[in-house]
């Protein structure tokens, strides 16, 4: 490996130095100050980094890791995240558990596995990233010990997305033993030579689609996502649905794309109808919910359902730029939405040791206690509504323009009433919100301090700016893309 | 001068409402009033700089230089989005109208919004300023940005100052409108996708959007999916089962701008992009279009009789007015257009008063229902003629406002229906039997002697007075109004090719 080599991977290796520091800093001295400074410069310098990696992109490095401007546009997206999760998580877990610290070092870890994901071109290196991102969250989720349903949520996380890996792992086994290659491209050229239909390739087909489609909870493989959602400390929640979600949906598009899955027909067929299932089964399921972090869970399916659609767009070679441009839009308007969204649970849930608050009621006049907050819950409800002004609408508006470029009748329909469906219990939300101070009698505390503040106001500029000004990001895109 | 310069007063107004009730709960009031006046006089001063015989040329509606005004910047070029606004004589009404009745939202809350006057105050200069903007915007991105984003504040004057069910009626009014809107969205789609297919780039632009030529079928679709969304708001029969909910519920400010102006997007929408983006395919649709509306003139009425709550038989009787406009539009003839045009802004006025009086009888006696009303002339004379006046005015007495409007939609109408006419004619009539009907519960009948109410005061009355003296004028010397609206209908049935088109469609 040359110079320029390690230069192309910097956002990595920043991230793993970081956790190697932040693991002796631990060992030699307890502070969780100290490990969250620590943690947030890592962030900051793995997010800074990408600049420099970008002069030496695009690159192959190894056989596994493809270094090129959306690998390091996602890693630096990641590692904002995290940023963002540390900040968010700071008065949570000061709150719970007597030692917070390894916290930190497992979302470093896990970022990392996210930003291998971005990077990777071959299936190893998309197994040892989606390993390394899901490991670290089994921990994560079970951080906070002295309660049943992390850890509960944990053990049901670890036991599914451990059988969801073994059956992904056998799927590649599959198309190994069929094309004798793992790497994306390679195995678009193997798999062009092979004979149309292939009783392996079926059921490695099979097998792969499961597996992913539990990682992006996608239905009918969705059932552990409201449990896992809702006992996962808030933070990691957040941390759960954006990053990880985006990390492997990226990946997968990149697989698709480069070894052009999409020329087996029924492979695109029962993607579109998975897609079909999870924007009306997510946005039905969510009406009847009244813990917001069940909510949201079901949201989030509906909202995988959406991006599906980028799968099924793309499938036609001459909607392909358009498609994976949209997807990328959406991938980054929703980390940075639902990075809100479970932020504002997070917050108001720091201060009880035991449970969260999280029912729908405990939110009941935020808008008159906490303004900023509640701000910043409204900015992240209306975007995943698909409200104008806000990220999630122009999200909405690329996927649109996408789906009616290839005339997907059947998933515009789909998305039409998913959306008008998710409108109610999004509102639902806003209106609890502005209730008056007579209407209900719920003392809420929540933490201060300008960490908190600062974060808030970066996250309502971020979702209204990519709302309101998404030119220069959209231009970028397309710059990169061709 | 520019047109974002007005949206601008009405945004940042809004936000200074908002700022000023730290100082003074009773400063936002003060600041809203400002903010409005500033608002009008901006839009005085522009017209004042555009000189009598551009108002009167006729402008060609896909020619952006021959509107009275037209600014255009980049927004979103990957699209081919732009921030572009026009104005036209129809625009020019409309946006007079939306700041005038915005002036009555804020007097009719002056002393029923104790609660966050700030925040109230805010939401109502947003909705302004999202209604002013719909009235403005020329490309088709930017005007489903504003069609949507105005909801949102009118959502939260009802959400938390409504009555006692708000949250189902916010609910309701919201999810009616986005879901069709969603429909537009999808049908701006695929429309701006078929100028890409021909023109070989995106634009959102009306002017290059409206001389496309669409395909049969596909044309009849996208005109549906603008036909939902405008008639939704219109509301039509039989899609406006929230108008009822959503005006009962809300404060009586929410309900004016409802009412007032934002009924009147609707209406606006259909004149301006769903007719003439589609004129084949709204062609085509133009006797279901007329039979919506006399079924939504003589349901409305029906309904509004059978109500007992004030509030809500205006509501119903708002729908059997706006069923004229729906009437007048698909007509397409001068005179039919001319009285659509009138309705939008007469009903607008009367509409405005009528829940203006609704609002203050609640808030003296804190019921709405009728039944507990009665003899309260005696009580509260001033308020009693007010009452009448506008009652009156809406059952279409000649010499207001209503009067004018429903007469030449009626008479154009005639042209190309005679049938559906005659059916509409007896909306007249059972207006009538409504308006009386209220006058008799509420006001007229054995009066409670013992009943100490507060009449109108001078800030009541001033308002009221504003109202009557444009209904009067409306209806006594209705042609500046017209003489503004002509030359653009003219062009706009120019454009389309009159005559042959929609004159012969309801036959």
């Amino acid at each position: 490996m040359t110079a320029e080599d390690f230069q192309a991977i910097l956002p990595l290796l920043v991230l793993a130095a970081g956790a190697t520091v932040i693991m002796l800093q631990i060992a030699f001295a307890r502070s969780i100050r100290l490990t969250a400074v620590i943690t947030a410069l890592t962030f900051v310098a793995a997010a800074l980094s990408c600049i420099p990696a970008a002069e030496s992109a695009p690159r192959l490095v190894t056989p596994l890791l493809q270094a090129d401007h959306l690998a390091l546009l996602f890693s630096a997206l990641f590692s904002l995240a995290g940023l963002t999760t540390t900040v968010l998580s700071l008065d949570y877990m000061n709150h719970r558990g007597d030692e917070p610290e390894e916290y930190f070092l497992l979302l470093v870890l896990s970022t990392l596995g996210a930003c291998v994901l971005a990077y990777s071109v071959h299936l190893v290196s998309l197994l040892l990233g989606m390993e390394l991102m899901s490991v670290a969250l089994y921990a994560l989720i079970a951080y906070p010990d002295k309660s049943v349903l992390p850890l509960e949520a944990a053990i049901k996380y670890l036991v599914l997305s451990g059988a969801a890996s073994a059956t992904m792992l056998f799927g590649f086994a599959l198309l190994y033993a069929v094309t004798g290659t793992l790497s994306f491209s390679e195995l678009g050229e193997q798999l062009g030579n092979v004979a149309g239909s292939n009783a392996i390739l079926l059921s490695a087909a099979g097998l792969i689609i499961a597996g992913l489609g539990f990682k992006l909870s996608l239905v009918p493989f969705h059932m552990w996502t409201p449990d896992v959602y809702e006992g996962a400390p808030s933070p990691v929640t957040g941390f759960l649905a954006s990053v990880s979600k985006a990390a492997i949906f990226f990946a997968l598009l990149r697989w698709f794309t480069e070894s052009n899955i999409f020329r087996y027909t029924i492979v695109a067929e029962i993607t579109g109808l998975i897609a079909i299932l999870s924007m009306l089964a997510g946005n039905l399921l969510a009406l009847q919910q009244t813990n917001l972090k069940r909510l949201l869970a079901y949201s989030s399916i509906a909202h995988m359902g959406y991006l599906l659609i980028i799968i099924m767009v793309a499938s036609n070679p001459s909607n392909r730029a358009l498609a994976t441009e949209a997807g990328i839009y959406y991938l980054i308007a929703y980390t940075a939405t639902t990075l809100a969204a479970f932020g504002v649970l997070g917050l108001i849930s720091a201060q009880h040791t035991d449970r969260e608050n999280v029912e729908i009621q405990h939110i009941s006049g935020l808008f008159w206690k906490q303004p900023l907050l509640a701000c910043l819950m409204l900015a992240a409800l209306l975007s995943l509504a698909g409200i104008p002004l806000t990220a999630g609408f122009i999200a909405k508006f690329y996927i649109l323009s996408a789906a009616v470029s290839g005339y997907h009748w059947l998933l515009l329909g789909s998305l039409i009433i998913g959306s008008a469906i998710g409108i109610y219990y999004y509102l639902r939300v806003v209106f609890y919100m502005t209730r008056r101070p007579d209407e209900h009698s719920y003392l809420l505390e929540t933490p201060g301090g300008w960490h908190i503040r600062a974060i808030s106001c970066a996250l309502i500029a971020s979702i209204l700016l990519l709302g309101t000004v998404p030119q220069p990001l959209m231009e970028y895109l397309r710059s990169i893309l061709i | 001068m520019s047109l974002s310069v007005l949206l601008m007063i009405l945004l940042l107004g809004g936000i200074a409402a908002w700022a000023s009730e730290r100082i003074n709960a009773d400063l936002p009031r003060w600041t809203s009033i400002a903010t409005i006046c500033i608002a009008i006089l901006y839009l005085l001063a522009t017209i004042n700089n555009l000189g009598i015989e551009n108002l009167k040329a006729i402008p060609d509606p896909a020619n952006s230089s021959s509107w009275l005004i037209h600014e255009k910047t980049q927004w979103i070029p990957r699209f081919g989005i732009a921030f572009e606004l026009a104005m036209d004589g129809l625009s020019l009404l409309l946006v007079t109208l939306t700041l005038f009745l915005g002036l009555v939202a804020v007097a009719s809350s002056w002393v029923e919004i104790q609660f966050k006057t700030g925040f109230f105050q805010a939401n109502i200069l947003w909705t302004l300023a999202g209604v002013t903007g719909v009235f403005l915007a020329l490309d088709l991105f930017l005007f489903f940005l504003f069609w949507e984003v105005m909801l949102i504040p009118m959502y939260l004057l009802i959400a938390i100052w409504g009555h006692e069910k708000k949250a189902y009626a916010a609910m309701k009014f919201f999810i009616f409108t986005q879901v069709s809107g969603l429909l537009m969205l999808l049908s701006i789609m695929v429309l701006v996708w078929q100028g890409n297919l021909a023109n070989g780039v995106y634009s959102f632009s009306y002017f290059d959007l409206l001389s496309l030529q669409l395909d049969g079928k596909l044309g009849f679709f996208l005109m549906l999916g603008f036909f939902a969304a405008f008639t939704v708001k219109l509301p039509a029969f039989p899609v406006h089962t929230w108008l009822p909910d959503a005006h009962t519920q809300a404060p009586t400010a929410g309900s004016v701008l409802l009412a007032g102006i934002l009924l009147k997007t609707g209406a606006y929408g259909l004149l301006r992009f769903a007719i003439p983006l589609f004129p084949e395919a709204s062609m085509k649709f133009a006797p279901i279009a007329m039979g919506l509306g006399a079924a939504g003139v003589i349901y409305g009425a029906i309904l509004a009789f059978a109500q007992s709550d004030f509030k809500r038989l205006v509501a119903y009787s708002s729908v059997s007015h706006m069923g004229f406009v729906l009437l007048g539009l698909y007509a397409w003839n001068s005179l039919a257009l001319q009285g659509a045009v009138m309705q939008m802004i007469a009903h607008g006025v009367s509409t405005a008063a009528l829940f203006m009086l609704a609002g203050a009888l609640q808030h003296r006696l804190h019921t709405r229902d009728m039944h507990q009303m009665g003899g309260l002339w005696y009580n509260m004379p001033r308020m009693g003629a007010c009452a009448m006046f506008f009652a009156i005015a809406s059952l279409g007495l000649p010499g207001l406002g209503n009067f004018v409007a429903e007469f030449l939609i009626l008479a154009g109408l005639f042209a190309v229906n005679p049938w559906i006419t005659a059916i509409a004619a007896l909306g007249l009539i059972t207006a009538a039997i409504y308006s009386l009907w209220m006058m008799q519960l509420t006001f007229q009948g054995e009066p409670d002697k013992d009943r100490e109410l507060q009449d109108f005061g001078f800030r009541e009355m001033g308002t009221m007075a504003g109202l009557v003296v444009a209904l009067i004028w409306l209806g006594l010397y209705p042609q500046p109004v017209l003489d503004l609206a002509q030359p653009v209908l003219d062009g706009l049935q120019t454009f389309i090719g009159t005559g042959s088109g929609f004159a012969g469609a309801g036959q």
